[in-house]
């Protein structure tokens, strides 16, 4: 059939690029190994999906299937070239990946506090593989997310966070992920796992950004665990190059009375795709996902999430907002699943889209699977336009179109920038935000 | 009266549409400058078209006529452009803007203005300064400057808000849109005194209102009755006591043409 061959024929490169990865994997400890192997199989199976599977329906990946991905040659990056990228007046550790490898004269891991722990993914596997083992590719679902299941065929390096039980570590840490342009198109598959100890508490900033027009593939997986009673902040940034294909998959899984605050931005991308998965495990969870989507020329940009609740008296909110200009796409895919077990869940899902063109276009779908009788979800979903009413109230004021403009597209994303704990980062993606628009409302486009 | 000091606003023939409908069927009407005019009429008459058109309302096709303000073709600028000009416009139903913070959009508005003059843009403390007296004048809860614009305010505070504004924005041409509506008989006073304050030979102002009683505090020039579209009669502030009698049934009687 035609797109078992598409998918078959996308999936090659992939599977090559795997089978050239398990070379040098001698020195992986067998269960890692095993673990890679049964994603690739995985990964394999489902192939690069296409418009057929329902969870890319509208999400076109043919291009991604198409380009032969290479491992990108070893660049030099300066100090300054990253320093954009870095959240200013943000303390606490730093490390910072380029093409998906640890680049430790750009980063500054600083003296952790102690019950802290940050090493690279690298590191962990040639020098402490059993912290690993509990708990990589436990929480990701390899079975279903064909990206997911790629990236843990593949992934090199990234970081492990460990903070003890009992541990609160104030200091956000800070990951940066950036792709550099490189002479044929090149894929990374960075990883992350956060680890929180009982009643412990951490902040975590991703960035994911590139070094000018990159036409790289990003293909990352972020695994999180949140030990019983702990608290996590956890925030990330897309801002690739609009050339760039980028994936995301980031796993929450939440034990007993934990609570878990994930907020999602995305900029970048020519197709970029983000599924945020979270499961409630165990009693109690409280778990928000809040995003942010800007899209215009002709990106397109898809959000998934998943919460599940799997267990009683769970909460979950989730807003997300997007705003499209030019000929963009913006997809909004929210599922929230209660299980016959997870009575008394308190689910709410909202999003909202923007539209300034005539021409962008958003699909949003909510999936509301519930199997307990005594909870409460609720869902609501608007597409809309910048009100004429408004617009002609602050022109009435001297405010000029265009400021008026940005002064009400930004208010719309203001739900969800004001709900971010961290002032520094909060300011960063109100200032990014705003950088953006000129190139949505249709004017030139900011560098 | 200054009825000889030069005319800051004249309105020629004007006629305008909206949804394919015809609302203004010819209205002439000239503001002296330091001159108030109030403007009367029933509902429906065409008092909101007729501000909004003054204030650049793009749903409004303009059909006929010509409006020259301050010697300048008023209907060819922006309504950013006629704002930073001086022209203000107190909305009958302020827009509840969600999200964008008031005392950032008033001093958005204020600098606008001040670019366009050619004055330096007001620094925090200055600005700061400047709404504190503003709020004093109009007696305003200093909480709602830190809310988004107009959301949620009650009826009375969203008045009042607009009166504020103007107060800061120091226009030269106010055009209050039944400001007086929805304001009990203290908040009314107050928000008079805020016109009042401003009334000065250089600024004039149209004021649209069904009620006598607003005309009380702020004693106009002269009073226009708007009738299906056109200006049916014009006189002195005892035109108001007169319509307040007798209603406007025995203009339109009268305005009927042969
Ligand atoms: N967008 C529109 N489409 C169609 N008709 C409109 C529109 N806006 C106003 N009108 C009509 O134009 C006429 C004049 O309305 P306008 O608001 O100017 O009256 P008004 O004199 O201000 O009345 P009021 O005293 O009730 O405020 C009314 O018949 C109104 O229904
Ligand atoms: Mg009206």
């Amino acid at each position: 059939m035609a797109t078992q061959t598409a998918s078959r024929a996308g999936a090659g490169h992939y599977l090559a690029a795997i089978e050239r990865a398990q070379r040098d994997r001698a020195h992986e400890p067998a269960w890692l190994r095993d673990v890679r192997r049964r994603a690739a199989d995985a990964f394999g199976r489902m192939g690069i999906p296409t418009t057929r599977d329902e969870e890319w329906r509208v999400t076109n990946v043919a291009p991604m299937a198409d380009t032969p991905f290479v491992a990108a040659p070893l660049a030099t990056v300066s100090s300054e070239e990253v320093a954009r990228f870095l959240v200013p007046g943000l303390a606490g550790p730093l490390l910072v990946f380029i093409d998906g490898r640890y680049a430790a004269r750009l980063s500054a891991p600083g003296v952790l506090a102690a019950g802290l722990t940050i090493i690279t993914i690298g590191d962990a596997i040639e020098r402490a593989p059993a912290s690993l083992e509990p708990w990589l590719a436990r929480h990701s679902d390899s079975a279903v997310h064909p990206f997911a299941a790629l990236n843990t065929a593949l992934f090199e390096d990234g970081a492990l966070v460990v903070v003890a039980d009992n541990t609160v570590a104030d200091l956000p840490v800070q990951l940066v992920f950036l792709s550099t342009v490189t002479p044929s198109p090149a894929i990374s598959a960075p990883r992350v796992l956060v680890v929180l100890g009982c009643d412990s508490q951490a902040r975590l900033v991703e960035t994911f950004g590139s070094l000018g027009p990159a036409r790289g593939f990003t293909n990352a997986v972020t695994e999180i665990v949140a030990g019983d009673g702990s608290v996590l902040e956890h925030c990330r940034i897309q801002r690739e190059s609009e050339s760039a294909f980028h994936i995301g998959h980031t796993a929450i899984h939440l034990g007993r009375s934990s609570r878990s605050s994930s907020h999602a931005f995305a900029f970048g991308g020519r197709i970029a795709r983000h599924d945020a998965v979270a499961v409630l495990g165990d009693e109690g969870a409280d778990c928000t996902l809040n995003g942010v989507y800007l899209a215009g020329g002709n990106q397109l940009i898809d959000n998934h999430t998943d919460i599940d609740h799997a267990r009683p008296h769970g909460s979950s909110h989730e807003l997300y907002k997007g705003i499209l200009g030019g000929r963009a796409r913006g997809v909004f895919n929210g599922r929230i699943r209660v299980r016959p077990d997870a009575q008394k869940t308190d689910a709410k899902q909202t999003n909202k889209a923007l539209l300034l063109s005539a021409e962008a276009q958003v699909n949003t779908k909510p999936q509301l699977e519930i199997f307990a009788n005594d909870v409460r979800c609720t869902h609501g979903a608007t597409v809309g336009q910048l009100s004429q009413d408004a617009l002609f109230y602050l022109r009435t004021r001297g405010i000029g179109l265009d400021d008026a403009r940005s002064l009400l597209v930004r208010a719309f994303a203001a739900d969800v920038t004001d709900r971010i704990p961290l002032e520094p980062v909060r300011a960063e993606l109100e200032r990014l935000l705003a950088s953006r628009l000129p190139f949505l409302l249709g004017e030139e486009v900011p560098r | 009266m200054n009825g000889a000091n030069h005319t800051m606003l004249e309105i020629k023939n004007l006629r305008a549409r909206v949804g394919g409908k015809d609302i203004l069927k010819g209205i002439d009407l000239a503001v002296g400058t330091g001159e108030v005019h109030a403007v009367m009429g029933p509902n429906g008459s065409g008092k909101s078209t007729l501000a909004g058109v003054l204030a650049g309302r793009s749903e409004y096709e303009v059909t006929a006529g010509s409006v020259t303000y301050n010697g300048r073709d008023l209907l060819g600028l922006d309504p950013e452009a006629r704002a930073r000009e001086g022209l203000f416009l107190a909305f009958q139903y302020p827009v509840e803007i969600p999200g964008v913070n008031n005392a950032y959009f008033l001093k958005a508005a204020l600098n606008a203005v001040r670019k366009h003059r050619g004055d330096p843009e007001i620094d925090a403390m200055g600005f700061m300064a400047l709404i504190r007296d503003k709020m004093a004048l109009l007696d305003m809860d200093q909480a709602l400057m830190s809310r988004p614009v107009n959301d949620g305010f009650s009826g009375g505070e969203k008045k009042r808000n607009e009166i504020f504004q103007m107060a800061v924005l120091e226009p030269k041409l106010a055009i209050l849109d039944e400001t007086d509506s929805g304001l009990d008989i203290d908040a009314l006073k107050i928000v008079a005194n805020g016109v009042n304050a401003l009334r000065s030979p250089n600024r004039s102002a149209i004021v649209v209102t069904h009620y006598q009683r607003l005309l009380d505090y702020i004693v106009p020039d002269f009073v226009h009755v708007l009738s299906d579209g056109r200006i049916v009669r014009s006189g002195g502030k005892d035109l108001a006591l007169e319509l307040e009698a007798r209603g406007y049934g025995w203009l339109e009687a009268e305005a009927q043409p042969a």
